[in-house]
């Protein structure tokens, strides 16, 4: 109650337009005690993963609904090096190299709170690097699936239509995930090397850069459990 | 030079090779899963441990979120509950557009051909 009154009170004292505009906004009120950046991050992720998660659920909901059986993923998926074709092999080196990636990032936020520029910035290159392959391996896996198997967004041979607009809508958007992290992180960590944060001597972006690397491998062990195990 | 300041997540090194380690294991036995043809409720549960777990060490660790305060937490992992709400409807919803399917179309007249021999 006497908060109330006091805020109403408070309120008539309050500048109007414009500069009210501005105070409101800037006014000295905290919610998250964590850097901005990192605030925002987690908020953009949330954002995220509610787009991610629709486009499992949909993918769920037209596997559900369809009458023609969905094509096998272990059988598409598998690959063979001269001998019996192996079940999800590609997809399986491309979830170790996603978690290997994900270690280093780990690695490079934990030196950069060292202040150590020399090894969070070459661990920073070795994670874009990580993501660079797994992006390549995407890349070769839609041709062998484009190429060899003949799957299109709007049908394939194996099987229900809706496996190949599932599969490019939701693999698509999680590469374009891992692409544009990739030139995130070479951008931070060429920062990092430079000695752009020497001066506050505040390596929190590379935590934050980290947040969003971390997020990309979270999508990727939904996807693999939902899409390719399933 | 430790900058513990305020919202920065400073670790000791052995828990991160921990998880990175428990997260390999994880990967490795949900491609087992897989590998080793377990099927129905068997496969379905292990697939969906395996996956929170992993999922779990990820965000906990990796991202910090277990050293985080409670306002952060609650605000970053309390929205996607909901989720499960449209994941219910949706489930409800194929369940039923595919009975329609096959009250009218009846079922599907289908071959479908083995992976590899299409051209």
């Amino acid at each position: 109650m006497s908060s109330e009154l006091t805020d109403s009170a408070g309120a008539a004292a309050l500048p109007q337009g414009f500069r009210g505009f501005a105070r409101d906004w800037t006014a000295d009120k905290q919610t998250f005690h964590v850097p901005w950046g990192k605030a925002m991050m987690w908020i953009f992720l949330l954002s995220d993963t509610f787009i991610f998660s629709l486009f499992l659920t949909s993918y769920m909901n037209v596997r559900m609904s369809t009458r023609v059986p969905w094509p096998n993923p272990s059988e598409v998926f598998a690959l063979s090096f001269g001998g019996d074709p192996i079940p999800l092999i590609l997809i399986a080196i491309m979830t170790f190299i996603l978690i290997t990636s994900s270690g280093t990032m780990a690695l490079a936020v934990n030196y950069g709170y060292r202040g150590d520029r020399a090894k969070t910035a070459a661990l920073m290159f070795v994670t874009a690097a990580f993501g660079a392959t797994f992006v390549g391996m995407q890349a070769f896996e839609w041709m062998k699936l484009i190429v060899d198997e003949g799957v299109r967004p709007w049908g394939n041979p194996m099987g229900a239509a809706q496996f190949g607009s599932t599969f490019f809508m939701i693999t698509g958007f999680h590469g374009f995930h891992v692409s544009c992290g990739v030139i995130y992180l070479a951008v931070i960590a060429l920062k990092v090397l430079r000695g752009d944060y020497e001066a506050s001597g505040n390596y929190e972006v590379v935590e934050i850069a980290g947040l969003y690397w971390h997020f990309v491998d979270l999508v990727w062990v939904f996807i693999f459990a939902f899409f390719y195990l399933w | 030079m430790a900058t513990a300041t305020e919202g920065h997540q400073q670790h000791p090194l052995a828990i991160y090779l921990w998880v990175w380690v428990l997260l390999f294991v994880l990967s490795a036995f949900s491609y087992m899963v897989d590998y080793m043809g377990l099927q129905g409720y068997l496969r379905w549960s292990l697939i969906l441990v395996f996956m929170l777990a992993k999922a779990g060490f990820i965000v906990a660790v990796f991202m910090h979120m277990a050293w985080e305060r409670i306002a952060l937490i609650y605000a970053i992992l309390g929205p996607p509950i909901l989720l499960l709400f449209a994941i219910g409807f949706f489930a409800l919803e194929g369940d039923y557009t595919l009975l329609t399917r096959l009250d009218f179309f009846g079922e599907t007249n289908f071959v479908p051909s083995h992976p590899g021999e299409a051209h």
